[in-house]
């Protein structure tokens, strides 16, 4: 995914954090949403909320593919979704996990654990010839760290996607998405 | 502590959510189910194709606003659902869908009728879920009936395994209150923003230009009365599209009828024209718009829809108001006449008002009667049809020029007297839709207009009419052909006329009709028409099906090609010669 865009992600994309009931087949039926209704996912996270029977999906969308508020207004029409909040980047944590095999020869040793010091990286594995390294932190330095990995040939690399949290300075300020009924922009129920 | 089986649940709690009809088909998992039907209250219609089954629920949907439901088994039969099921989700409809699965043990290994029901019908239902435990089915049930009913209405569907049927459970009955909280995600606003309301209010106090653009939602709603109200108090013309027919009588002077891409020409011109559309419970559809680009250019758009998705989906509104279409309507009254009583006026609307009447005038929809000899028309057909029938007479439609014409040449004075197909535009809606209305409103007369490709596609149910004992009156448009293809192949593929010639005489539709118990009438020529009309009214314990031999040429007009603006709309070819007035 990095690969068809990797430095501009901020600029086209958008977070989305969905909290839903945990319920069989809800990652289908937003994932089945989005196709139907020709919505890009750029990246998705699951896992289970702080409430009980609760998930937080974190969906990073392709804005470039239809207005967001249309996105939102047909994501929340899904009777087990909860919430949704459009997560501002420059008001919100995030973080992501990458994992890589890469090609590391014995004279390319030193050079690939060197960088993976520079980013604070964790050496899980090592081979014959490769070693497989873990990042986490913000997306836009794991980018940076692929670029630099790509270099030297990497085997095998899988991201978790993103997962956001709004920051808890100034207020833990979270922009819900818009309603029209809503000028403030705030939402708490449900409506569909 | 009653214990029964989750089927017994199952039909306890549709009679609880008072069911009183059940159009289904049973079959290998669904069996459990259809046992504790024999000692219930409900009324079981046996289909003889489970797609008639979910049109049939639709069409008793349409005229009561009370939930259909439709019974079917696993597999095939689900699959053979899912087209009422997105007809359903296009237009609105309330209606519950429950399918047998197979055994939960058995689910995922390619069993016997097996398919994945909830996975299939994800996309065409406002929402689904497949029940693993019979303690669970009240609950169930009680979900499907509250979600298709409440906020924007629509399909909803129960899958049910087969030993999730036959297990054992406890009887409960959920509360409202405890449905509500199972469903945290589901809030639908019926209230409009009082700040929105306001501005509503004072647009239409100054348009000079205005229309109420009126949509199906309305009738969901049950908002005809405030409608009328609205009207009365601003004057304001009002339009109303395929899926509002009905909701404001075109009795009044007041109706300018359907507009768009078979609309009436001064419906869709006003419309273009106008400088506030006051968009009540519609979407803007492709076929009410031509190109959005080119739509109504000058208009301020103020939309009320209880879908916030609605809004802004094809074009922005000014004033965006989500909720309830009775509930706002009654609002903006409420606030037209608190600006009214602060001494506001409305611009003077006459000369909008006879711009209007010069377009009605000049611009009737219009055909010309056969010439002596020569095939029926099928609007001279529907025309006397509309003037023979008994007061509060329901209509039904399949999809395609039929269907245009039935729109543009009845008159509707009722809301619920008319029942099609709009958004999925499914042929063969018709029929099961029929027997359908006709069960949930047996004082009416209901009148199925069809065309020979919709009648073969579900002749079948007329069947189901005869051995169930729901008559209904069909009237049979056969112009031999694919009529609304043809028109298109002949308009813009230069008459290249590909697949599109059915027959004019095979099957022979009157004995078809005979063979099933009906009976059957072919009229070829104008004197004919109106004796049989006559005759197909005055026969109320059998269903009659009326063929009307018409006449293949004919084309529907007004048009808007397809990706047109409306402003190029094609008049008939009588009006081509004074086409610029219409502007």
């Amino acid at each position: 995914m990095t690969a068809i865009n990797p430095s501009g992600s901020s600029l086209n994309h958008h977070i989305l954090s969905v909290l839903v009931q945990n319920r069989p087949g809800v990652l289908a039926r937003v994932a089945s949403l989005f196709a139907r209704r020709g919505y890009n996912i750029f990246s998705l996270a699951v896992a289970p909320a702080e409430d009980e029977g609760m998930s937080r999906i974190t969906v990073v969308v392709d804005v470039d593919s239809a207005p967001l508020e249309q996105i939102v207004k047909q994501l929340f029409k899904l009777i087990d979704v909860v919430k949704i909040s459009e997560l501002d980047p420059r008001r919100s944590v995030e973080r992501e996990l990458l994992l890589a095999t890469v090609r590391a020869r014995a004279e390319q040793r030193s050079q690939i654990v060197e960088l993976a010091t520079i980013f604070e990286a964790k050496i899980l594995a090592v081979g014959v010839d490769a070693l497989t390294i873990s990042l986490e932190g913000h997306p836009d330095k794991l980018d940076d760290f692929e670029e630099l990995l790509d270099d030297c040939g990497i085997v095998e690399l899988q991201r978790t996607g993103r997962v956001a949290l709004p920051k808890l300075d100034r207020g833990a300020h979270l922009r819900a998405a818009n309603t029209p009924n809503s000028p403030r922009g705030d939402k708490k129920g449900k409506v569909g | 502590m009653t214990r029964m089986t989750g089927a017994q649940a199952l039909i306890k709690a549709l009679e609880m959510e008072k069911v009183d009809t059940i159009f289904g088909l049973p079959g290998g998992c669904i069996l459990p189910a259809y046992d504790p039907l024999l000692e219930s209250s409900i009324r079981h219609v046996l289909v003889r194709h489970e797609q008639g089954a979910g049109h049939m629920a639709e069409g008793y949907a349409h005229v009561t606003g009370r939930p259909g439901v439709a019974m079917v088994t696993s597999g095939p039969a689900a699959t053979n659902l899912v087209t009422p099921l997105m007809d359903a989700y296009m237009d609105s409809i309330p209606m519950v869908g429950i399918t047998g699965q197979v055994g939960t043990n058995a689910i995922g290994t390619d069993a016997f009728q097996e398919c994945d029901t909830v996975g299939i019908t994800r996309s065409c239902t406002k929402h689904n879920e497949l029940v693993m435990s019979a303690e669970d089915v009240p609950m169930a049930v009680r979900q499907a009936f509250h979600i298709a009913t409440t906020g924007r209405p629509g399909p909803t569907l129960i899958d049910l395994p087969k030993d999730v049927l036959q297990n054992e459970m406890t009887w409960y009955w959920p509360s409202d209150d405890e449905v509500i909280a199972s469903l945290p995600g589901y809030r639908p606003n019926t209230k409009g923003h009082p700040r929105m309301i306001k501005e509503a209010a004072k647009l239409i106090m100054q348009a000079e230009r205005p229309l109420l653009y009126v949509g199906g939602g309305m009738l969901k709603a049950r908002a005809a009365e405030v409608l009328r109200e609205l009207v009365e108090l601003t004057g304001i013309h009002v339009v109303t599209t395929l899926m509002a027919r009905g909701v404001f009588p075109d009795s009044h002077p007041l109706n300018l009828g359907m507009p768009g891409m078979h609309g009436n020409a001064y419906t869709t011109t006003a419309m273009q024209q106008s400088d506030l559309l006051i968009a009540l419970g519609a979407r803007f559809d492709d076929r009410i718009t031509g190109r959005v680009d080119s739509f109504a250019p000058d208009a301020k758009i103020i939309h009320v829809d209880i879908d916030p998705a609605e809004q802004g989906k094809v074009r922005k509104p000014d004033v965006p108001i989500v909720g309830d279409c009775r509930l706002v309507t009654e609002e903006i009254v409420k606030a037209i006449r608190h600006l009214r009583d602060g001494g506001a006026v409305q611009p003077e609307l006459g000369p909008w008002k006879s711009r209007i009447s010069g377009w009605r005038e000049q611009f009737p929809t219009t055909y010309e009667q056969s010439e002596p000899g020569k095939a029926l028309k099928p609007q001279y057909c529907l025309e006397q049809l509309r003037d023979a029938a008994p007061e509060g007479t329901i209509l039904t439609s399949g999809v395609g020029q039929h269907q245009m014409w039935s729109s543009l040449h009845w008159q509707f004075e009722e809301p619920y007297t008319w029942v099609n197909s709009g958004g999925l535009g499914t042929m063969g809606f018709s029929i099961p839709a029929a027997i359908g209305a006709k069960m949930g409103r047996p004082d009416r007369t209901v009148w199925a207009v069809d065309g020979d490709g919709c009648f073969q596609m579900t002749a079948q149910e007329l069947v189901t009419a005869t051995v169930e004992r729901i008559p209904i009156k069909v009237a049979l448009l056969n112009n031999s052909y694919l009529g609304m293809v043809r028109q298109w192949q002949e308009m813009f593929y230069d008459e290249r006329y590909s697949e599109v010639y059915l027959s004019t005489d095979c099957p022979d539709y009157v004995k078809w009709a005979e063979s099933m118990g009906c009976v059957g009438i072919r009229v070829e020529s104008p004197e004919e028409v109106g004796p049989a009309i006559e005759k197909a009214n005055s026969i109320n314990d059998r269903t009659v099906v009326v063929e009307f031999r018409t006449d293949s040429d004919e084309k529907v007009f007004p048009m808007v090609p397809a990706g047109m603006s409306n402003d190029d709309l094609l008049v008939h070819p009588s009006q081509c010669a004074i086409r610029d007035r219409l502007a």
